[in-house]
């Protein structure tokens, strides 16, 4: 293949050009957030910016805190609903299920990743916020009201547009995620090896702790810090049903802010220079914690081909 | 009670709770779509569709500047995002392919795919934005585009790769240079699956909200003017169901009915296109 023809020289070039944009276009994110939260990065630093609680756009104060706190919280909660669930449905669509039932009922659970997130945003306000401030939080405090420690965490007035809800949301839409990459791992399991564990006179469950999901962990890993990754920036879900109020609260039931949810409410706002370059400086937060969750991701995904392509 | 029969017992008790996963799963796939059916159907009206906002907590008007809006970005998103996208994959797929760069781009891809679109929204408005001082149809479709072209890049360079070689030496055999070689065999074979990644790739955007809300805006008016916010589907209805009129709403449930239907389609009879191409 010498590329002596000129229209195969320069059809060569523009496509290496247009691939490049991927590569430009991550650096330029990058560059372009790191200039202009400059203004913010020289006032507050790196450790007193994320540490700091106050987001007051009047006293020109801002601190991160009370955003990533809110980002974390969300996450994880929701990440503790959807983990079990997923591989639950994992396990479900690809060893318990019969037959007839695997594809449709795995198609329909992608389904859940297609719905577009401000759809699970204006159902989550006028319907599952009601709920939830009615029915679900209301037994929730009757339950743990008087546990300690626990009662912590379920104190307020149940309103419904809280950090509950909005983590339960966040958790419906990483299900996908997680479940489909594990449903391919699981997959890829040799059924030779299936197999002689059941000749073995293995129970089902048996193979499916001792032999499938060992051999699929890589895979099951890369679904979660997908999943993760997706979770860290949602925006539009969380912004209905959070209440962007900054503050660390340790009930559920309270609102809260994501860093997304903040970029949602305040950018168009934002008035001073500084507010503006504070914003950017969440948004460069945000944009560093997802890639490097998405990049471990995409680590153990890759680890987990090499090792099923041998 | 004997050890054979706790094996069994433990079995079923897991393969129980799986069974309830899929169920909790789907349920909230079943209620929201129910939800969004039920409410969204009341709420259509050709109205919808013909007239154009009215002030604020009057009855009646529709959401035309939004479709026709919506329409717009999404149009000129698809215009600048596909090409890149193709090219691109072509580039990692075909002159590039298993050099280190092509896997670069391919997994630097895979990540922007996941990297959160309200930050995509910020750098828009940083670079299209602030420096004109003026929000833009043109600014949100770049956007769009931005968050389209990994998706098509990846899906094209897949598909280019389920070519068979053996084809492509078929054609240098016939003397043919490189890119009529791409051009014209390689193109063909892949066709259906990257117009399938296209759709996909559509869908996705289509239903994108975050990185709208510093770019295109909002605009109560209709208007086609891609230099001048241009209002969207997505941004309405965030504004409309955060506003306090019960009139708005409902034409935020109808719009959300109207682009839940539209992804899903389309999303569906990718999926489908994509079996039915790639049965064995």
């Amino acid at each position: 293949m010498k590329r002596k023809n000129p229209f195969d020289l320069s059809f060569s070039l523009l496509t290496a050009a247009a691939s490049a944009t991927v590569l430009l276009l991550m650096a330029g994110i990058f560059i372009i957030l790191v200039k202009e939260s400059s203004l913010s990065i020289e006032k507050f630093g790196i450790y007193k910016f994320i540490t700091t609680v106050d987001w007051d756009p009047v006293k020109e104060i801002f601190g991160a805190a009370t955003s990533i706190y809110g980002t974390f919280v969300t996450t994880l909660i929701a990440m503790l609903i959807a983990i079990p669930t997923a591989i639950g449905i994992a396990i479900f669509v690809t060893e318990a299920a019969p037959n007839f039932l695997k594809g449709p009922i795995g198609s329909a659970i992608e389904l859940l990743a297609a719905i577009p997130s401000i759809i699970y945003g204006m159902w989550g306000l006028f319907t599952l916020a009601p709920l939830m401030s009615r029915y679900i939080e209301p037994s929730l405090q009757k339950a743990f009201g008087d546990v300690p420690v626990l009662n912590i965490l379920f104190q307020g007035t149940p309103m419904g547009i809280d950090i509950l809800t909005a983590s339960l949301i966040l958790s419906i839409m990483i299900i996908p995620f997680t479940a489909s990459i594990s449903r391919d791992s699981f997959n890829l399991t040799p059924a030779v090896v299936k197999e002689s564990a059941y000749a073995m006179g293995a129970t089902k469950w048996e193979v499916i702790k001792n032999i499938v999901l060992p051999y699929s962990k890589l895979g099951v890993f890369g679904g979660i810090a997908l999943s993760l990754g997706r979770a860290l920036g949602e925006t539009m879900a969380v912004a209905f049903v959070l209440g962007n109020k900054h503050h660390i609260t340790a009930s559920l039931l309270d609102p809260a802010s994501t860093i997304t949810v903040t970029l949602a409410n305040e950018f168009t706002e934002a008035d001073t220079d500084l507010y503006l370059s504070s914003l950017f400086y969440l948004a460069l937060v945000l944009f560093i914690l997802s890639f490097v969750v998405l990049a471990v991701a995409k680590f153990f995904l890759l680890r987990a081909e090499r090792r099923y392509s041998r | 009670m004997n050890i054979q029969k706790r094996r069994k017992i433990e079995s079923f008790l897991a393969l129980s709770f799986s069974t309830a996963a899929a169920l909790f799963g789907l349920f909230w796939l079943i209620f929201i779509l129910s939800d969004v059916v039920i409410h969204g159907a009341a709420a259509l009206n050709l109205d919808l569709f013909t007239k154009d906002p009215v002030p604020p907590g009057a009855e009646g008007g529709g959401l035309r500047n939004a479709f026709v809006g919506q329409l717009l970005i999404t149009f000129f998103a698809t215009l600048i995002g596909v090409p890149v996208g193709v090219l691109g994959g072509t580039f990692i797929a075909e002159y590039a392919r298993g050099t280190k760069f092509a896997r670069i781009i391919s997994i630097l891809s895979d990540i922007m795919v996941s990297v959160p679109s309200i930050v995509i929204g910020t750098f828009i408005y940083a670079v299209l934005v602030k420096p004109t001082g003026q929000f833009s149809g043109w600014a949100g479709a770049i956007a769009l585009a931005v968050i389209m072209i990994p998706v098509v890049l990846r899906t094209t360079e897949d598909m280019l790769s389920l070519v068979p070689w053996t084809l492509r030496e078929a054609a240098f055999a016939l003397g043919a240079p490189y890119y009529k070689v791409i051009v014209q065999v390689v193109y063909r074979g892949a066709a259906t699956g990257i117009l399938t990644g296209i759709l996909l790739s559509m869908a996705r955007v289509a239903g994108e909200t975050a990185p709208l809300l510093f770019t295109s805006f909002n605009n109560a008016f209709f208007s086609t003017n891609m230099n001048q916010p241009v209002a969207s589907l997505t941004v309405t209805i965030f504004n409309y169901a955060m506003g306090p009129y019960e009139t708005w709403h409902q034409q935020a449930w109808a719009a959300s009915f109207v682009i839940t239907i539209f992804i899903l389609i389309i999303t569906i009879l990718g999926r489908l296109l994509i079996k039915w191409r790639y049965k064995k």
